[in-house]
């Protein structure tokens, strides 16, 4: 176990390093010139190389990379190049927001998720079983964007019983959660719907009923725990997946978390912010994958770690 | 320029109905918006002539007390003047800080600010300012004599990285203090604490101009010693209001300065910037009532919607921008280097086809300068639409068979539409454009580079004036110091008579021949439509929305220097 743990963390490590190179990489490959930007309009050649000196921009690629990875160590993230200030602090700003979203996004895509898939489940080849299924599909591979609008169209401003974007209360948090919790619902509807007809097909569901148990206890005892359990694993996976969702989702809500901050970068090319969060971003997915390969064999003793 | 960038691409896209009832009259209808068009950017500068002013009460009626609500979509940057380029701090920065001049509420002309009086030596190469006493930074010391070279300099400091450093090499030791010769800037000195001396290698009169830009604001030493660089997230003048709460991402509050030197201003106590909302659901807080100025404007999905609400459109105030949109034509490739094809270029676009495209939220140009500025030739006619004639000047220039050519464009809506109106037009003449839809770096980038881009439209990258003088047009973008590698002149148009004459109508430092002057400037710039490096397309407008609760002095919500008001001067109609 302690093997594989360190064998893992060594893997992840390689990973972020991966992750940080290519974009590093991909970053530099951008035609727009920093040390332009930063400089201004106004700015003769000779200002613009002070500049670009000032940055390190003039090094060669491999010691820029190097001298990235050398202020990483200590923590330092350098500073934004429209903002001025320390990316590390506009990261740990927003980084509050952006968990307290996720994780009420993940209890809405469970309870929305796995009541429906199991009610799937239990209604098989339904009428409901395939409205449930085609309403998941629709809700999986519509865009985050116009899921978002709509509901803040119908429920904050036609309804009235949301509160128009913004940040800081709880009313506030229930519809971005909504829309990231309706997409990740649907592929939990699906999960949970297989997996409780895999439980439904297992013997001791068979010998639970012969034994004339109700009904209801068969189901909530014998049945949705089992079927919940591979599930629970995959909320890990989740967290790379709504990286991505959130950088749409927080722009439409006004929702002040690093996704917002991101979308904003991106379209000031403010480089040191784009870096510094997808660093983040992977951390959190890396982190997110290892929880759930641990938690899988406490969850199903089937699954061992080697 | 200051930064623009395009926010609403993706809501663009959407047709949101909007529905935002109100208790009272003002029933919004519900209409879905139509799939309209129209430029995103708003405007650093805009022009004193206002077209739609909400009536303002006589000053007798103003209150003060009371607070306001603004939402932006994007953080504000920072509140650094030294620093800060963009149209949302450009204005907040103006409310936090003063400089030694500034500008007269909703007009282009220049008034002592922290300098009390001032004057000019006759040769234009000194400017003495007396500075007013008592002045206090919101620290609670008084500003004096040595903060205003201080904040020079540090603005001039290659290590502040100001971006508008540049606009400042005409004082007398620039060079040395830049490069680290000199360890102080030799030009700017100090006879006694409330006395300023500036000293010019050459005379030049934008130099008051440069003195009510916000890059030479003034700053307290302790303060940004104390700040780093981080002071312009703890930013701290002697302006209107004070930055008293900044929340990343979230808000920024302003608190009345209550020891502010001008007395009676400003007129409300608190302002609260709310960040993060997306244009759409700012208009619809707005209808609602729950905020007072949508400071990212109108998106174009609701323009038509808004223009044509009775409701609403009372709220809407429209203001002519400095700014011109421009097809530059690289003179110094083919088949662009002959002034012929240069000529067809500009007679062969449809022009008001092109401003309908974007719900006419512009005028046609035929010069570089926009109306609104001094210099504008309102007889000069330029090239009028006239595709007979362009086939005549492509004749002319033996190309009558056409030819295929590049044309770049940056790839937010609406560029690309209106790129694809010019595709067209030059298709009617034989000129085959291939578009070339880029995000706006590397737009930028091909047009910095002597070979990169035949052709430019300049839209959503265009020029809009950092301070209200015909110079602003030329030097950067239409002159020889602008035609070099990494530059902003994306015609490469290098013409060293006009050149020699912009030092000219620089020296005219007089005053009394500033009506001279403009015309001088005016006329650098028809004479040089002869020659056509661009096609000029439209000068776009500004559109600022606000309640109905708050108000201002006609002009203040179409200022030409405050975008989309002037804060000091707004005040709420709902104090008791």
């Amino acid at each position: 176990m302690a093997g594989y743990l360190l064998r893992r963390i060594f893997q992840a490590f390689l990973t972020l390093i991966g992750v940080s190179l290519i974009t590093f990489l991909i970053l530099f490959m951008l035609p727009a010139d920093p040390a332009r930007q930063v400089a201004g309009r106004t700015a003769s050649a000779e200002q613009v190389e002070q500049v670009r000196h000032q940055l390190g921009l003039d090094l060669p690629l491999w010691q820029q990379y190097g001298r990235y990875l050398g202020k990483l160590t200590t923590g330092d993230l350098g500073r934004s190049y429209v903002q001025r200030s320390q990316v590390s602090d506009l990261v740990t700003s927003r980084l509050p927001a952006t968990l307290w979203l996720m994780a009420t996004a993940i209890l809405f895509e469970l309870l929305i998720g796995l009541t429906i898939g199991a009610v799937a489940a239990f209604k098989r080849n339904s009428l409901l079983d395939q409205s449930i299924m085609i309403g998941a599909f629709v809700f999986v591979s519509a865009p985050q964007f116009l899921l978002g609008y709509t509901l803040l169209y119908v429920f904050a401003v036609w309804l009235g019983w949301f509160p128009i974007g913004g940040y800081g209360s709880l009313s506030q948090v229930v519809l971005p959660a909504l829309t990231l919790g309706l997409l990740g619902g649907g592929w939990y509807a699906r999960m949970m719907r297989s997996s409780v007809i895999e439980v439904l097909r297992q013997d001791f569901v068979r010998t639970a009923r012969a034994k004339g148990l109700s009904r209801l206890r068969v189901i909530f005892v014998h049945i949705v725990p089992n079927a919940i359990l591979p599930i629970i694993a995959m909320v890990g996976i989740d967290i790379g997946i709504f990286m991505s969702g959130i950088v749409v989702v927080e722009s439409v809500f006004g929702w002040p978390g690093i996704g917002q901050l991101t979308w904003q970068a991106i379209q000031q090319i403010d480089i040191p912010i784009i870096m510094g969060v997808t660093l983040v971003s992977a951390c959190a997915i890396v982190l997110g994958n290892l929880l759930a390969d641990l938690a899988a064999p406490l969850i199903d003793p089937r699954i061992r770690l080697k | 320029m200051k930064h623009l960038l395009a926010s609403a691409s993706l809501i663009a896209l959407l047709a949101l109905g909007a529905c935002g009832e109100e208790k009272k009259e003002e029933a919004q209808q519900a209409a879905p918006a139509a799939n309209t068009t129209a430029t995103t950017e708003a405007a650093p500068a805009a022009a004193p002539a206002a077209t739609e002013t909400a009536a303002a009460p006589a000053a007798a009626e103003i209150k003060q007390g009371g607070s306001m609500i603004v939402t932006f979509k994007d953080d504000l940057p920072t509140l650094d003047p030294a620093i800060g380029y963009d149209w949302k701090n450009w204005s907040v920065i103006k409310s936090v800080f003063d400089g030694l001049l500034d500008y007269k509420p909703g007009t282009t002309e220049i008034e002592p600010d922290l300098a009390e009086s001032f004057e000019t030596s006759a040769d234009g190469l000194t400017y003495t300012f007396k500075l007013r006493q008592g002045v206090k930074f919101h620290n609670g010391r008084e500003m004096k004599a040595a903060d205003v070279k201080y904040s020079l300099e540090r603005m001039i400091n290659p290590a502040t990285q100001s971006p508008g450093a540049g606009y400042y090499g005409g004082i007398k030791g620039f060079a040395d203090f830049q490069s680290g010769a000199a360890k102080d800037l030799a030009g700017v000195t100090t006879p006694d604490d409330y006395t300023v001396k500036l000293e010019l290698t050459a005379p030049d009169a934008t130099t008051l101009h440069l003195l009510a830009l916000n890059f030479s604001f003034v700053v307290p030493k302790e303060e940004v010693e104390k700040a780093g660089a981080d002071f312009g997230k703890k930013p701290v003048g002697t302006g209107a209001f004070k930055v008293s709460e900044w929340t990343s991402g979230q808000k920024i509050v302003l608190d009345r300065n209550a020891d502010y030197y001008k007395k009676g201003l400003p007129h409300l106590d608190k302002i609260t910037f709310e960040i993060g909302q997306e244009p759409v659901v700012a208009l619809l807080r707005l209808q609602k009532g729950e905020i007072d100025i949508a400071g990212d404007g109108i998106p174009p999905a609701k323009f038509t919607e808004i223009m044509n609400d009775p409701a609403s459109k009372d709220l809407v105030i429209t203001a002519d921008q400095l700014h011109t949109s421009y097809v530059a034509m690289n003179v110094t490739m083919k088949p662009f280097d002959n002034v012929a094809v240069r000529q067809a270029v500009n007679m062969a676009i449809n022009k008001d086809r092109i401003v309908k495209l974007i719900n006419d939220r512009g005028v046609v140009a035929n010069q570089p300068l926009p109306p609104a500025m001094p210099g504008y030739d309102k007889d000069y006619k330029g090239y009028a639409y006239d595709v007979e004639g362009a086939k005549a000047k492509l004749k002319e220039a033996g190309l009558e068979a056409g030819f295929e050519t590049d044309l770049y464009v940056m790839n937010t809506d609406p560029q690309p539409r209106i790129a694809q109106a010019i595709q067209q037009d030059l298709a009617a003449i034989g000129i085959k454009a291939n578009l070339k839809n880029l995000d706006m770096g590397t737009v930028i980038a091909a047009g910095g580079k002597k070979d990169g881009a035949p052709m430019i439209w300049s839209g959503g990258m265009a020029w809009i004036a950092d301070f209200p003088d015909p110079s602003n047009f030329y030097t950067v973008i239409l002159g020889c110091g602008g035609a070099v590698e990494g530059g902003w002149n994306w015609s490469w148009y290098c013409n060293e008579a006009l050149d020699k004459r912009m030092g000219e109508a620089n020296a005219m430092t007089d005053p009394a021949k500033a009506a001279e002057r403009a015309t001088a400037w005016g006329k650098i710039f028809t004479d040089l439509m002869a020659d056509a490096p661009w096609a000029p397309v439209f000068n776009e407008k500004a559109y600022v929305v606000h309640s109905k609760r708050v108000q201002g002095p006609n002009g203040v919500f179409a200022d030409p220097i405050h975008i989309p008001v002037n804060y000091d001067e707004v005040y709420a109609t709902d104090v008791k």
